[in-house]
């Protein structure tokens, strides 16, 4: 075990993929974004001389480059920057990668791993705060990862390079500086395991990424009141661990969805659809969603803050469900 | 630059390729008039003289990319007339088992990587492709094929940056089939809708090396300018650009061709019949197939020699039609496979 950051976890996970498996490359030094953390992809650079390189300004042809080297036997890493780039990306990622295995017929496989930075950063503004898991999760075929944690963000994007399908890893942010105990060798999470991050009988919280250290922040001032708060991280949301989430809810009874993606059709409405659907005899209340509102985000911090989840404003949506 | 002409046993041979490409067409047809295929198809009649020249090029190693005109590609590099036409069908004896169709059909086992009917959406796959094969050291390129439209796609311009940069093993096949702009007159759209009066400006701009062939139906040209390519790409010299014009094929509506040159009649450049028809000066000084059938006998080859070959292909193609009506659809409970690949 070893204490490190969000951010030096990514990097651990990248150099073990790198270290096991010749094939896999990094396209794209920014990966930590611009901030603190950005020196930290130094040591890739140091380690492994050649295997990271850096293109042009061209999200959508990278992203194609990633999926077609994945086509050709290779195993790309491609971070594509702040998620709104990505957008420029889609039709590579969307039409070409998420499809080639089933369109043909099981003939092509294309494993690359795209990593974005996603969610409200702070002072991000409209076209840096963006989170489009939905687009992500309304296109079949592709693999979609929220690390919450430091040993998650190291354990899941080792599992990316070990699967035969695309990926999508989109990591917050506001995760870089946290810290946690990780392992210090090689290992890996695989997806489709949801994990329970706090234990509790009164309400069931599904969140990911940032949102579930908001949560767990959320359930240690409800504690206080008396109010245990089960936080349940789906870690991954495809595939999605529909049992461990069917399973925490009829524990609790109560399901509150936070999220920091735009309320209509997105995760957390899925999320409290399925359990309607699958799980209804054992709510005692409806299903709830506290996310993002439908609305671009505005530079101005306090309309930022406005518009965006918070750990207050899940304390008091939990206060709410349990009057 | 004088190029060497092509010696008979290798014109021959690209000859086969293109009537093979030709009466796998004239086989699509057949089943379009049956009422078999499924949804909108986009034949390669007239342009078989680039594709067949470049295939022949290539070596077993090369990767390929193409597009929804992929039929003459396919077909041309050696995959099984039958399974692509069960393909086209949507049938579980194809290639994709149904999964592609006509837009998608591939074969891996060829070389063949993702088939993308999105104009241009291959490019940035190709260069992937090509960026794997530079990373495994290994002495084999890429081919891309796609037609003019794929200029317009802006990611397109963003590989060429890419594939230069890094020196890419790469030959990028551009078909130029919007000349004639048949399809325009017909009530279709004409494809290229580009400020650019020179295509091979493009790829120049980012340090490309750029050929072009004016006239699509050279095999000589086209199979040395190809083979030159492929040659600079496996030495780690970078990409090259290759344009040829195709002369558009009159039947080419863009989404519904109709076989309005009838079925090739090779007899036509043999000896024994003469072209017919509105589109009989086609037919005549035009068609890639029956010209290079001319070239052959020039050379020395005989008619009987060809005449022979053409009844092989052709017993092959209807054995292949046949192949295809008879194999089953896909059973529905498999409609969602292949959604992630198995394994590690």
């Amino acid at each position: 075990m070893q204490r490190m950051t969000f951010a030096d976890a990514i990097i651990d996970g990248l150099c073990h993929a790198l270290r096991s498996d010749d094939s896999v490359s990094l396209i794209g030094s920014a990966l930590l974004g611009l901030g603190p953390h950005r020196r930290k992809v130094d040591r890739i650079k140091q380690q492994f001389p050649g295997r990271l390189l850096d293109g042009p300004t061209s999200e959508a042809a990278l992203a194609g480059l990633g999926a077609g080297a994945a086509m050709a036997g290779g195993r790309p890493f491609v971070d594509l920057g702040t998620a709104s780039f990505a957008l420029l990306a889609m039709p590579q990622i969307v039409n070409e990668a998420a499809v080639a295995h089933s369109m043909s017929g099981g003939q092509i496989t294309a494993p690359v791993v795209y990593h974005m930075l996603h969610g409200v950063r702070g002072g991000g503004g409209a076209q840096h705060s963006t989170s489009p898991q939905a687009l992500f999760w309304n296109s079949p075929g592709l693999q979609i990862v929220l690390p919450a944690s430091p040993r998650d963000a190291k354990g899941l994007i080792r599992h990316a390079f070990k699967t035969n399908s695309p990926t999508v890893i989109l990591n917050h942010a506001k995760l870089m500086p946290i810290e946690e105990d990780v392992p210090t060798g090689d290992f890996d999470i695989p997806f489709g395991q949801a994990d329970i991050k706090r234990a509790g009988r009164d309400i069931t919280i599904v969140a990911t990424s940032h949102l579930v250290q908001l949560a767990l922040e959320a359930a240690r001032t409800l504690s206080g009141s008396g109010i245990e708060v089960e936080v349940l991280d789906l870690r991954t949301l495809c595939p999605l661990d529909e049992d461990a989430l069917l399973a925490s809810v009829s524990r609790t009874g109560r399901l509150l969805v936070v999220d920091e993606c735009p309320l209509r059709c997105g995760p957390a409405s899925e999320i409290a659809a399925t359990v309607a659907e699958r799980a209804w005899s054992s709510l005692k209340q409806a299903p709830q969603r506290l996310t993002r509102a439908d609305a671009p985000i505005p530079c101005s911090a306090v309309l930022e803050a406005a518009l965006t989840p918070d750990a207050e404003k899940i304390v008091q949506r939990v206060m709410q469900m349990m009057r | 630059m004088t190029i060497p002409q092509l010696d008979a046993t290798v014109r021959q041979r690209v000859f086969e390729r293109m009537l093979l490409m030709r009466r796998l067409e004239e086989g699509v047809f057949e089943l379009a008039d049956r009422g078999a295929m499924v949804g909108h198809f986009h034949v390669y009649i007239g342009q078989e003289a680039t594709g067949a020249a470049v295939l022949d090029a290539a070596g077993p190693d090369e990767l390929l990319l193409t597009t929804h005109r992929n039929h003459g590609h396919l077909v041309g590099r050696g995959a099984e007339p039958r399974r692509l036409l069960a393909e086209f069908l949507g049938r579980e004896g194809g290639l994709n088992r149904g999964r592609g169709g006509t837009l998608h059909a591939t074969d891996r086992a060829l070389g063949f990587l993702q088939t993308s009917a999105i104009v241009g959406g291959i490019v940035p796959l190709a260069i992937g492709a090509a960026y794997t094969l530079k990373n495994q050291n290994k002495a084999a390129a890429v081919i891309a094929f796609f037609g003019d439209g794929a200029l317009e796609e802006g990611y397109v311009f963003e590989a060429f940056n890419i594939a230069a940069l890094w020196k890419l093993p790469i030959v990028f096949v551009c078909e130029n089939n919007s000349v004639g702009a048949v399809g325009q007159q017909g009530g279709g759209y004409n494809t290229s809708v580009s400020a650019s009066t020179q295509f091979t400006a493009i790829p120049k701009v980012f340090g490309i090396e750029t050929r072009v062939f004016l006239d699509g139906n050279d095999v000589d040209g086209i199979r040395h300018a190809a083979s030159e390519a492929l040659q600079r790409a496996r030495q780690g010299l970078g990409p090259t650009f290759i344009e040829t014009v195709t002369t558009r094929w009159p039947g080419s509506q863009p989404l519904w061709p109709e076989l309005a040159t009838g079925v090739t009649n090779l007899a036509v450049a043999l000896g024994g019949a003469r072209a017919e028809g509105e589109h009989a000066d086609w037919i005549a000084h035009q068609d890639p197939v029956l010209r290079v059938a001319r070239e052959l006998l020039d050379q020395g080859v005989s008619a009987a020699t060809l005449d022979a070959l053409d009844a092989a292909i052709r017993q092959r193609i209807s054995e292949a039609i046949d192949f295809a009506l008879h194999s089953p659809d896909p059973q529905p409970a498999t409609a969602a496979d292949y959604l992630f690949a198995q394994g590690q």
